[in-house]
């Protein structure tokens, strides 16, 4: 057989016709091909050379950034007290900490991630307005990311370790940030939570509180039993109806009426909870998507070598159906977290609330295009940090392939 | 259907073991589609018995039916004493006997080969992960890709996933081995490959049903062959029987359209 294989000529390979032109050419080629399309990249250049220089001329020259600089400390954590500044850098120092294990255990994705962060801690210690203790807590966290990126790649069952950090990372920050009212952890009421903080924490509680929500609704909405798929359908439904400002509102006025006198919750709480029960009807609906991606031979094999529905559920049919639908999990999450701004709406006062209020300080009057540009900056930046990592996710899981 | 019934006359050598599956008047319909009817089948312990067929003749769907993945509206089907019910304790104590592989592998794309075939006796078997592990190596000795075991099954050939689909089945150690076409998605030169798997589980002595177009195959292996058409079984014998002396005319036509 193999001496029968030697017999056999093959043709050489060729490389391919190579087919790169110049820029003259490339020029002409797309820009000046005709007479129309001529006019058309003449009058475009010439409106995007007014557009650049003129918005360059405004960032570097016109814009007093002084009105961001000096309530620079307004827009990150508001009137949370500065005496207890120190609780919301060891929260950050918490999640620094995992972002770097993450990175050692993960690579790949989670670097680029921490990467970007360390940028962001690098670049506010560079800058000249940050205070000396701020710029110390800042080296701290990125000296603590590195840490834990050597403990991440070194430390056995990391990933472990990891995990069950992530996992405690929110309650134990939020616990840290409102005290307990004794010794060193005075009682920080919530309405002192302002700026990109609230942001963050309203965002984030309601990202990954929705997540299991949705995907117990979306299980609850394919089930036999008519009690549990009817009651998510209605859920799914009730909610998807509704628009968020709605809900915000009826969590903030009529919530409180159905609570025995007395018993009070939280400002925030109640619009994390109305966030929440709002982004777990989307969630469901995505995963409900994710479900159908999946062929039933997958459904059939499992049965086949004996596994009960639950195990199919969760060894089989979910890890497909999440991975299938991580961009469209990642765009709920980047939509929620710009939809918080309308929690300024209802009087609680994030980013966009802290705005608001800077703008109309007398001793800053006009200078409302500084303070919308700059909020503007930091959402895209955290909007696209996510939508790059899901971008990455999915090149790193094969999303799409199979 | 005005259709002549031929009364069967089984082949007593292979009725003497002891049945592992008994079939008595099978019927099934999808929606008014009578795909079923009246299917009277006894099969014996370590038998091979090979289904040929017609496409759209129900040999598929009388496959499914033996471990309860397309449910019957009429008759019973017993295995090794156990009676198929609506009962999903009885469906799942069918399962665990019997293994299945299909045309399209189904093998769960987001596992390694190895975690693939340990999943069920992990968790179902409850077998400790070491023994499972050392389990699922042995069988991928067996089926000849012991070296594919760390990777994904998109990056296997086709023939070489249905050797892990089939010893995926194997690990839950079942009695009953069902085969539906499981070369039917594959090309021409990854066939042999499968085939001679399925050759070496039929000589261990496993009891096998296999819904086939490979006439070498069934020609080789098989102990009793049985053509179904129209949801019926139309003749049954041994392979030497079937090919070289059929009785029925549909039989004829079949063969005759096959060789």
């Amino acid at each position: 057989m193999s001496e029968n294989l030697k017999l056999v000529e093959y043709t050489k390979p060729i490389a391919p016709p190579v087919n790169s032109i110049g820029a003259l050419e490339w020029l002409k080629k797309n820009l000046f091909n005709n007479w129309f399309n001529s006019v058309l990249t003449i009058v475009s250049a010439i409106v995007l050379y007014l557009v650049v220089t003129n918005a360059l001329y405004w960032v570097f020259i016109e814009a007093q950034w002084a009105v961001i600089s000096n309530n620079y400390k307004l827009f990150m954590v508001g009137q949370y007290p500065v005496s207890e500044l120190w609780r919301v850098w060891v929260a950050l120092l918490f999640a620094s900490l995992l972002f770097g294990m993450s990175s050692g255990v993960w690579k790949g994705t989670m670097i680029r991630i921490a990467s970007i962060l360390t940028l962001i801690y690098l670049l506010h210690i560079i800058v000249p307005f940050t205070a000396t203790e701020s710029k110390v807590w800042l080296s701290a966290q990125i000296g603590v990311l590195i840490f834990g990126y050597f403990l991440g790649s070194f430390l056995p069952k990391a990933k472990w370790i990891t995990l069950i950090g992530w996992f405690f990372v929110i309650p134990v920050s939020i616990l840290l940030l409102r005290g307990f009212g004794i010794g060193a952890f005075p009682l920080v009421r919530t309405n002192l939570w302002n700026g990109l903080l609230l942001t963050i924490l309203i965002s984030i509680v309601a990202i990954v509180l929705s997540m299991p929500i949705g995907v117990l609704l979306a299980l609850g909405r394919t089930s036999k039993l008519p009690a549990i798929k009817y009651f998510c359908i209605s859920y799914i439904e009730l909610i998807r109806g509704i628009p968020l400002i709605t809900i915000l509102f009826m969590a903030q006025i009529i919530v409180p009426l159905f609570l025995p006198p007395g018993m009070a919750i939280d400002n925030v709480v109640r619009v994390m909870i109305g966030a929440t029960l709002f982004t777990s009807a989307y969630m469901a609906e995505n995963v409900r998507g994710g479900l159908q991606s999946i062929p039933k031979g997958q459904y059939e094999a499992a049965k086949t070598i004996g596994l009960n529905p639950v195990q199919t559920t969760t060894f089989i049919i979910l890890p497909q159906a999440l991975r299938a639908i991580i961009p469209t999990i990642v765009g709920q999450s980047i939509s929620m977290f710009k939809d918080t701004t309308l929690v300024a709406i209802v009087g609680l006062v994030d980013l966009l609330g802290i705005a608001q209020s800077v703008k109309s300080n007398p001793d800053f009057l006009g200078r409302h295009m500084e303070v919308y540009i700059f909020i503007a900056f930091v959402y895209w930046v955290i909007a696209y940090t996510m939508s790059y990592s899901s971008r990455r996710l999915e090149k790193s899981l094969g999303v799409g392939e199979r | 259907m005005a259709q002549s019934q031929v009364k069967i006359v089984e082949d007593p050598a292979v009725q003497e073991g002891e049945a592992i599956i008994t079939c008595t008047n099978v019927n099934k319909w999808f929606g008014d589609m009578h795909v079923l009817k009246d299917v009277n089948l006894n099969i014996t312990k370590g038998e091979v018995l090979v289904i040929l067929g017609p496409s759209g003749s129900g040999k598929s769907t009388f496959i499914r039916t033996i471990n309860g993945l397309e449910e019957i509206q009429k008759g019973d089907i017993e295995i090794d004493g156990v009676t198929l019910s609506h009962d999903i304790k009885a469906v799942e104590a069918i399962r665990k006997d019997t293994g299945m592989v299909f045309q399209q592998f189904n093998l769960f794309p987001h596992m390694t080969i190895l975690k693939n075939i340990m999943l069920a006796p992990i968790w179902v078997r409850k077998k400790p992960k070491k023994e499972a592990e050392k389990l699922a190596m042995e069988l991928l000795e067996r089926v000849g890709i012991p070296e594919q075991a760390d990777k994904y099954p998109g990056q296997l050939s086709g023939g070489q996933q249905q050797r892990v689909a089939i010893a995926r089945a194997l690990a839950m150690q079942p009695e009953i081995m069902l085969f539906d076409e499981p070369t039917s998605a594959l090309d021409p030169e990854m066939i042999k490959e499968v085939l001679d798997v399925m050759k070496e589980l039929a000589r261990s002595g496993i009891t096998m049903i296999v819904v086939t177009h490979e006439m070498g195959f069934a020609r080789e292996v098989a102990d009793r062959i049985v053509l179904f058409d129209n949801g019926e079984i139309i003749e049954m014998g041994t392979p030497v029987e079937l090919f070289d002396n059929p009785q029925h005319d549909r039989t004829k036509l079949f063969l005759s359209q096959i060789l």
